[in-house]
């Protein structure tokens, strides 16, 4: 039974939305409510006032553009998963986020500013060079996915801005995704990778390389990057890449540091071989 | 304040708090009992309801997000007093042990048939992965699923 008496405002539209955050900026933001159910359920979360998104349908959706595809930030994980012009790797990952019924409810926008370092598109949006768009009574601002996480749970994001959407950039390359978890379904992952890499003429022209789950925020290992870019993807290549990688993870309940850093080696290594085979 | 849907076909208006979770308002102000609480956290499924034809946890949806809504639970899948067949085939495999993850199992496995009438026994697998029997009759259950497939190239029922 959970007893949360806290008053709930409902806006309709996007305006409406908007100008409420204006007004209540420290009221909890409610979307799907995968996460937040959770804390509340839990105890963690005490809010005193929440700005209910679910009735927006202006935040809903997949647009195509000339120049890449535009999510809105209520979209789900469901109607990701279903949409065929969407790059397959991030279709693939909307059908790792729990199981069915957390992708009938979770969006895209409550995964990015739950900002949890194990939250699995967040590799994926690193990779695609996403943009969110956030949006103020101000106005609106534009953020690149890779300047967006700033810490443990902190974002770029100010107490009267709301997510509305997710541009995804028409982008060159082969992109993958893959995900270590205790089992397929219902499980968050021990380490997630997002990978993107295009090649003309047997040589690398652009590398994108994108881990979560193994430091406080989901970071693209740069160094990898390097290590790809210029360079045919043969085996000496790969194993270079692979070296380059540096990254600090931690013990904590879902897995050790140990396992975290020799998984990671070994999934860059396996899919960037997969790649290089074509 | 009042919160209006239908429930297994029939208009409902009930008195809740905007943050009762679905499953509360179902079974305690509605005493509809088929979903259980398994974990009361996403985990297990056994609160499956489906929302507008969705499967979805109602222990995790906020009654205020089904304003206008339509609900189906295990007790609207029988029709004229006839079983699902879903709900036959669950009989005939004996996909049933304590029968706590039941309810849940047969909403989801009607929202998988109604959207996609020939799934493979992978599909079926896949979208069943967030219901938990703690019985483990895992192996039944999807036989059972796979039995309530329309086979290709005949008429639906
Ligand atoms: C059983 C279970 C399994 C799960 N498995 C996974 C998994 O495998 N991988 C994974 O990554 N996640 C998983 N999750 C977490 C969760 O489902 C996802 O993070 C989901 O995408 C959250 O979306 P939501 O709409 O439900 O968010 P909510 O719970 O509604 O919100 C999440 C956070 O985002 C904020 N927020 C939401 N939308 C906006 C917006 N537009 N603007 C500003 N702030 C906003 C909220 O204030 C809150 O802080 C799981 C959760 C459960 C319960
Ligand atoms: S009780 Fe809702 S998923 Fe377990
Ligand atoms: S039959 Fe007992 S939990 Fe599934």
């Amino acid at each position: 039974m959970l007893t949360c008496t806290a008053p709930v405002h409902q806006p309709r539209s996007l305006d409406e939305a908007i100008a409420c955050r204006a007004i209540h900026p420290f009221a909890t933001v409610l979307a799907g409510g995968t996460d937040i159910m959770v804390y509340l359920e839990a105890g963690s979360l005490k809010p005193s006032s929440l700005l209910d998104l679910w009735k927006v349908d202006a935040l809903r959706g997949i647009t195509v553009q000339a120049d890449g595809v535009r999510i809105g930030a209520l979209t789900t994980w469901t109607d990701i998963a279903r949409e065929a012009r969407m790059p397959a790797a991030l279709r693939d990952c909307a059908r790792t986020v729990g199981a069915l019924q957390i992708q009938n409810r979770g969006t895209v926008g409550g995964n990015i500013v739950n900002a949890s370092p194990a939250g699995d598109s967040l590799p994926m949006w690193l990779v695609l060079d996403a943009v969110f768009e956030v949006r103020s009574w101000h106005g609106t601002r534009r953020i690149p996915a890779a300047e967006f996480w700033r810490g443990y749970k902190r974002m770029d994001l100010a107490a009267d801005e709301l997510l509305v959407g997710v541009h995804v950039p028409a982008v060159s390359g082969d992109v993958r995704y893959r995900k270590v978890g205790t089992r397929l379904a219902q499980a968050i992952s021990k380490v997630v990778l997002g990978l993107r890499v295009a090649t003309v003429d047997g040589l690398v022209t652009e590398a994108r390389v994108a881990f979560g789950s193994v430091g406080p925020t989901p970071a693209r290992a740069t160094a990898v990057e390097h290590a790809l870019v210029g360079r045919a993807l043969s085996p000496e290549t790969v194993d270079n890449a692979v070296a380059a990688l540096q990254i600090a993870p931690l013990d904590d309940i879902r897995s050790t540091a140990d396992y975290r850093n020799d998984v990671a080696r070994r999934i860059l290594r396996a899919e960037l071989l997969a790649l290089a085979r074509g | 304040m009042p919160v209006n849907f239908t429930l297994n076909g029939r208009g409902v208006s009930v008195e809740a708090t905007p943050m009762a979770r679905l499953l509360d308002v179902l079974r305690e102000d509605l005493r509809c009992t088929g979903p259980k609480e398994g974990c009361g956290e996403g985990e297990c499924g056994a609160c499956t309801v489906l929302v507008d034809g969705r499967a979805v946890n109602s222990c995790l949806i906020p009654v205020i997000q089904v304003e206008g809504a339509t609900i189906l639970t295990v007790e609207g899948l029988a029709t004229d007093g006839r079983l699902h067949p879903v709900q036959e085939a669950f009989v005939r495999c004996g996909a049933a042990q304590c029968g706590i993850c039941t309810p849940g199992f047969l909403v989801t496995a009607r929202a998988l048939l109604d959207e996609n009438p020939h799934p493979s026994r992978e599909e079926a697998r896949e979208a069943l992965a967030g219901n938990l029997c703690r019985c483990t009759g895992y192996q039944k259950i999807i036989d059972a699923v796979c039995e309530a497939i329309v086979p290709v190239g005949t008429a639906g029922c």
